[in-house]
């Protein structure tokens, strides 16, 4: 009996402590391996299925080295990026305010809350052509096309932001007799700037999304014309060069968001333990 | 000088419950006063008024009647002549110590000399020295609360109005901070209106208890412990501790059936 208590104790003990050595996965680890076993189920399957409904890694693989040589897929990326940028941008710089202004005054809320909650909804694809009549085809339209798109995340999200900063902060500020302005600027924005940052981040997809339905809709151009262009020849393989670059430049930009998020606001890392990856 | 004057102070607010308005008395015709450096405790069952009683005083809630007097001028608001300490410290998150102390400093109608200098001998002063470069969730409670002190006395206010500062902290931690705010007062000498549900705590810092019921002043009664208290445990086991400790007891269970 004793023995096999002692023998018991001692493969406790080895286990505890082979298990303090060990270090948890890194997390790009994880995510690699992840993408090669998609890599690898897909160009095994992918093979199996006709060419023009379907498409494999390494074919897409080639597709790309095609375009990036003869230059057509910089010059479509330039062309779509000028909008998206701009547009985003435009977004950032109104829809903040926008809603901290919102946020912050009552009757405000009850004027404009409305209209952002609704315009958060709008299929915006409906109001394409009533976009044209009013800009033309050109870059102008592009640009609206996708402000409208993120602005209405980061308008709401910075809304919600403000309504949640708690009352008790915002009396901290009165008890030292702050000027409204102060309050705002050093309290309301801060406790809000958590919220911001992730309708900003909310806004990459949308904006992304408003961007290729711009091309589609207005005059075919950039990646969208790539992508259009390549499925009426049928040639699916280089179809999916954009749709991925799309895809990698989305999650470049959450990650480049998540970045900036952890400079402006390390605080909110270090609260919810998220600061130790 | 600081004195904080109670006169007829009404509150009186409206209540929805479940679709009905109900008028709820706050406050019914509050009068005391605070003496110069002295320290004031209110007690009472929650819902008696008290914590209403001190964000009057403050300005954060204004009354429906009477009036509350700071050396003998009326208050209309919030006030540099008041420094408050908010129950659970509130310190925004995003401000380190020494910045959080710094933060009533910057406000338009404060002079300092240096606001860094000030901050720091602010947190000098309630022991944080070390700890000025800390966020606040990297402070215990107790040391947030300290902290929270510190930014009420840098503006240098007549009166510290203080809402159950140490409620939320854990028996020991209350113990050591009860010792300081007793250290802290004979050093700077402020008036301090102390809001507590604890009658051990109201007993050991005050020098007059105001009990309150309903809205009420029930009893004011004075605390027969001389200062300096620099041993609480000497005091808890004084028999005018007992004794003034069962005195503020009968007078809050007053016509109330104890269980």
């Amino acid at each position: 009996m004793v023995d096999i208590a002692n023998r018991h104790d001692k493969a406790t003990v080895a286990e505890k402590s082979e298990a303090a050595e060990r270090r948890p996965l890194p997390r790009w680890v994880i995510t690699l391996a992840s993408v090669a076993v998609l890599l690898i189920v897909w160009e095994i399957f992918g093979r199996r299925i006709n060419p023009v409904f379907g498409s494999y890694p390494s074919a897409i693989a080639v597709a790309f080295w095609e375009l990036a040589v003869s230059g057509q897929l910089w010059s479509a990326l330039y062309e779509s990026l000028r909008p998206f940028v701009l547009g985003y941008a435009l977004a950032i710089v109104i829809g903040v305010p926008l809603g901290l202004f919102i946020g912050g005054f009552r009757v405000a809320e009850a004027a404009l809350g409305f209209y952002i909650t609704a315009g958060y909804a709008m299929p915006l694809v409906a109001l394409v052509p009533l976009l044209i009549l009013w800009l033309g085809l050109g870059f102008a339209v592009k640009v609206a096309v996708v402000f409208l798109m993120s602005l209405f995340p980061i308008c709401i999200n910075t809304w919600l932001g403000v309504t949640a900063v708690p009352k008790t902060l915002i009396e901290v500020g009165k008890s030292f007799v702050a000027p409204d302005t102060v309050i705002l600027r050093r309290i309301i924005l801060p406790a809000t700037l958590p919220y911001i940052m992730a309708g900003i981040r909310l806004a990459v997809g949308r904006a992304v999304v408003g961007m290729v339905i711009a091309e589609f809709f207005t005059t075919i151009s950039g990646l969208g014309a790539v992508i259009i262009n390549s499925a009426n020849n049928f040639d699916t393989a280089t179809m999916f060069v954009p749709i991925i670059i799309l895809m990698v430049m989305a999650i470049g930009l959450n990650w480049l968001i998540g970045f900036v998020e952890s400079r402006v606001a390390p605080w909110q890392a270090e609260i919810s333990g998220r600061d130790r990856d | 000088m600081g004195e904080v004057t109670f006169l007829d102070v009404s509150k009186r607010f409206s209540l929805r419950v479940d679709g009905e308005v109900h008028q709820v008395q706050a406050l019914d015709r509050v009068s005391f006063a605070v003496k110069n450096g002295e320290i004031v405790a209110l007690i009472g069952p929650s819902g008696c008024g008290k914590t209403t009683a001190l964000r009057v005083a403050m300005g954060l809630d204004p009354s429906t009647g009477g009036r509350v007097m700071v050396d003998g001028r009326e208050i209309d608001g919030c006030g540099h002549d008041r420094g408050m300490v908010f129950q659970h410290a509130e310190l925004p998150p995003w401000l380190y110590a020494l910045q959080n102390v710094m933060f009533g400093l910057q406000m338009p109608g404060i002079r300092a000399q240096s606001l860094r200098e000030t901050a720091e001998k602010y947190l000098h002063l309630v022991g944080l020295k070390d700890s000025q470069n800390r966020r606040p969730h990297q402070l215990s409670g107790g040391m947030k609360q300290r902290v929270g002190i510190a930014r009420a006395l840098a503006i240098d206010p007549k009166v510290l109005l203080m809402d159950e500062p140490f409620g939320a902290l854990d028996a020991q931690t209350r113990e050591t901070l009860q010792a300081e705010l007793l250290d802290i007062h004979a050093r700077t000498g402020k008036t301090i209106l102390f809001v507590t549900h604890d009658l051990d705590e109201a007993v050991i810092i005050a020098d007059r208890i105001v009990v309150m019921k309903n809205g009420r002043i029930q009893e004011i009664m004075n605390v027969p412990l001389k200062r300096p208290r620099p041993e609480l445990g000497l005091v808890r086991g004084m028999p005018e501790f007992a004794e003034t400790r069962y005195k503020v007891w009968r007078a809050i269970h007053d016509g109330v059936t104890v269980h």
